[in-house]
């Protein structure tokens, strides 16, 4: 518990210096908000009328003062743009974005883990061969190549799948999973092989173990050997690149989004960034931070549940 | 039997579909917009998409027919003073904001005086203006202090920005503060609880508005809405568009890509709909930077331009390119004047171009481009120029960015010397509406070109009711144009809007407006 209390404290400093650099790279970086809401035939005048009412002529100390003011009182501020609650807009594309991310995560997981125990089971074989060539292809390609191939073979040649958007759960399984299935494929199958790759690597390591020898020398079955004693001790290196893949896919779906026009926070960063809206930038960057921190933190827990010896 | 697999899933997928959640709606137009609708006020900013945003949910007192002709929209009749300089206007009855109160006088005053704040047409015309005031709940009057030529073309703008009506309370708005309440008296209702900033706009049908009797025409006429919902799905990547579009997904592409236009033109489930102006191409030089303060070298970038080699670049298909035009005022347009462009006639002539460079002065100081990733047309239209100066032996320096650094750089008057965009001609075709036509030092937009005579002119040209005279005006402001050069048109081009043939009643007006369309 102690130590549970101290790594969320230590959440603090880190979203606090997260916040200073992006507010002093955002509003050091060129670009201007105003320049773009007073539009093409703006004046001078207009524009410097617009950046008064945003306070963007402030000094950049007391703009940050008043940034941080507002965060501590729960209150991500305000869209230069669209005038919506900074909380409100991250609300809107945190559903779409988690789904594909779990659903990415769980597709990966789900094949890889087989085929990762496969091959180190088969090593040498033509099946070892074959699974790791399949996830040297799928390493190798680019998620927006796979998507519109995808798309191109499933949506427009095929017409199973919609090209592009996202339902919610609400709107009913069969349309949500409708839109999910060539997103999460082709965002998953890059991390598929790389859990693959991780696993019969770890595996091939512990299956060359004297206590794997031992076991096998009592007669245990394959499928309890495999399963009970060789992927339990390989879990630790696995659950690291299954975490550490959550965190590059939050960062990294941003593809798969627009690709898909998928309505996600990857797609609400970039367009934020686009078109400077500031308080909606560094909203998402200290939500971003604190779920890094947070899978982080999850991540380490489950070691001790895989690996008595570690405790913390 | 056995059915493919294929068949067998599909069948599958579809029919569980059918029992979803969702309950299909048959009168829903999807369309993909030109862009993503950030800012609800059309007031406060001009670009296109919050333009046609207004239109969705606002209306107008008068409106362009197909022809450019000045009809009433909101207003029933109106009369002007001998003298030309009072204008009574009678607000048609029975007219409602869409939360069911009435539309008055009162409130059309305060819209008026809010766009004539902030439009470059509303200013002009409000220079002029002594009073505007409600006479009761259903009458104004706008009193001038001189005569004002163009009061209906004016009040009938049909571009950025178009003076919409709001309600008193939302148009009492700073100009420069965006708006909060959407309430309109237009077709249709902005769902805000729908509205998800980057993706999807939803609009339902207003029971409250009033059509006019006559058939839609243009803008103008009546706006009758056939459908129950009109969402905007504002799809960022352009491939996906065009699949989610030839898929069926999208009834609308508003503005697909220039090189998207030939495959779709060959496609039979797919008609495009292009308006009579089209667009205006613009290389604008900075008139604060050297050598471009010296008109000379303003002029040498007219003799670079082959307007072809332009349109060229930025994909269009020769269809869609107006054959080179000299008329700043739009080819096609009521102000198409050849006046003051001979020189320029004949096209592209580097070495000319070479010759008044140097009598401006240059002696190989660095030109800064502004050169944007996107959009296409301003991309390739810069690189076009950086090409074309590098061939008369300017020292070019080409600054790649994207496009809001770019919009940031182009609005200080140091560190750079050209950049590129494009207006439609609704925004361009006289010289009331023209932004970039203004010659008035700080108040015009970025390149501050400063030109008194120009300026003269452009208030002559407003002042003047006479139509014969006022052609004359447009004949001397142009070819004054061409001595300034304020901005150097590099091509007229028509970019259309691609929508599924199960679509009938489009409207082919340059605004992507859902009243008029039925869905079979």
């Amino acid at each position: 518990m102690n130590y549970l209390i101290k790594r969320i404290l230590a959440v603090i400093p880190v979203l606090a210096v997260v916040a200073v650099i992006v507010f002093l790279l955002l509003h050091l970086s060129p670009g201007d908000p105003a320049v773009i809401i007073a539009g093409d035939t703006a004046s001078a005048a207009d524009i410097e009328h617009i950046r008064h009412t945003l306070g963007l002529d402030r000094p950049l100390p007391e703009q940050f003062a008043g940034w941080l003011g507002q965060v501590l009182q729960g209150n991500l501020g305000v869209s230069v743009f669209t005038g919506l609650p900074v909380a409100e807009m991250i609300a809107q594309r945190v559903e779409p974005t988690l789904w594909v991310s779990a659903l990415t995560m769980l597709f990966a997981v789900v094949f890889a883990l087989p085929m990762g125990i496969l091959a180190a089971w088969k090593a040498g074989t033509w099946v070892d061969r074959l699974i790791s060539g399949l996830a040297v292809a799928a390493f190798s390609l680019p998620v927006f190549v796979i998507g519109y191939g995808l798309v191109y073979g499933f949506s427009t040649t095929l017409g199973w799948f919609p090209v592009q958007g996202f339902k919610s759960l609400s709107e009913g399984f069969v349309p949500f999973i409708r839109h999910l299935a060539l997103p999460v494929v082709s965002g998953g199958l890059i991390y598929m092989a790389l859990l693959a790759r991780m696993t019969r690597s770890t595996m091939l390591e512990v299956l060359g173990e004297d206590y794997i020898r031992t076991a096998r020398a009592k007669g245990l079955s394959s499928r309890r050997l495999l399963l009970r004693h060789a992927l339990k001790n390989a879990a630790v290196p696995i659950v690291t690149t299954i975490g550490l893949g959550i965190a590059m896919l939050l960062s990294g779906v941003i593809v798969t989004e627009s690709v898909f026009a998928i309505p996600g926070i990857g797609r609400l960063t970039v367009d934020s960034i686009l078109r400077r809206d500031y308080p909606v930038i560094q909203g998402i960057v200290l939500v971003t931070a604190a779920a890094y921190v947070a899978i982080n933190l999850v991540t380490d827990l489950l070691y001790g549940l895989f690996d008595p010896r570690i405790r913390y | 039997m056995r059915l493919p697999a294929t068949r067998l899933l599909s069948a599958c997928l579809f029919s569980a579909a059918a029992f979803s959640a969702v309950p299909a709606l048959a009168a829903t137009i999807h369309m993909i917009p030109q862009g993503d609708l950030k800012i609800l006020d059309p007031i406060q900013n001009p670009s296109y998409i919050t333009r046609n945003h207004g239109y969705m949910i606002y209306d107008t007192l008068f409106s362009q027919n197909a022809k450019g002709e000045v009809k009433p929209q909101m207003v029933d009749t109106w009369k002007v003073s001998a003298d030309q300089k009072t204008w009574t206007f009678t607000l048609r009855s029975g007219l409602k904001w869409s939360d069911g109160t009435p539309v008055t006088a009162a409130d059309c005053v305060a819209s008026l005086k809010r766009w004539g704040a902030k439009d470059v047409s509303g200013r002009l015309l409000f220079a002029a203006v002594g009073e505007i005031k409600a006479i009761d709940a259903a009458s104004f009057a706008i009193v001038l202090k001189a005569p004002f030529g163009p009061v209906l073309e004016m009040l009938g703008k049909p571009s950025s920005n178009v003076p919409f009506m709001m309600p008193e309370r939302v148009a009492a708005t700073d100009p420069n503060e965006q708006i909060k309440d959407t309430t309109g008296s237009g077709p249709f209702v902005f769902k805000r609880d729908e509205w998800v900033p980057g993706s999807k706009v939803v609009y339902v049908k207003n029971p409250h508005y009033l059509p006019r009797q006559e058939p839609a025409d243009g803008l103008a006429g009546g706006k009758v809405v056939k459908v129950d919902r009109v969402e905007w799905n504002y799809i960022p990547d352009q491939n996906t568009a065009l699949t989610a579009f030839r898929n069926g997904e999208m009834d609308v592409y508003e503005l697909p890509p220039a090189d998207f236009i030939t495959p779709l033109a060959g496609d039979a489930s797919v008609k495009l709909a292009t308006d009579n102006l089209g667009n205006q191409g613009w290389l604008r030089p900075n008139h604060l930077a050297a050598p471009f303060d010296n008109p000379k070298a303003r002029q040498a970038l007219y003799y670079l331009v082959n307007q072809d080699e332009y349109l060229a670049a930025a994909g269009f298909p020769q269809d869609y390119r107006h054959k080179t035009c000299t008329a700043y005022f739009m080819c096609g347009s009521v102000n198409e004047t050849a006046a003051g462009a001979t020189p320029y006639a004949a096209g592209q002539n580097l070495a000319k171009a070479k010759q008044l460079l140097q009598e401006a002065g240059y002696k190989g100081e660095k030109i800064v481009v502004l050169a944007p990733s996107e959009p296409p047309v301003q991309a390739a239209a810069a690189m076009v120029t950086i090409q074309n100066l590098k061939k008369i032996g300017v020292n070019v320096e080409a600054q790649a960015m994207d496009w809001s650094t770019l919009l940031a750089r182009r609005s200080k008057k140091e560190g750079w010397h050209i950049f590129h965009t494009f207006s439609v001609g609704a925004d361009v075709f006289s010289p009331a509406v023209n932004a970039y036509a203004q010659a008035n030092c700080d108040k015009a937009p970025s390149g501050w070109p400063c030109d008194a005579r120009l300026e003269e002119l452009r208030a002559a040209w407003v002042a003047e009711g006479d139509a014969t005279k006022r052609k004359a005006i447009t004949d001397e402001l142009q070819t004054r144009m061409y001595e300034v050069v304020p901005y150097v048109n590099f091509g007229q081009f028509f970019q259309p809007m691609a929508y599924r043939s199960n679509l009938s009643g489009v409207l082919n007006v340059g605004v992507p407006v859902m009243w008029n369309i039925e869905k079979k």
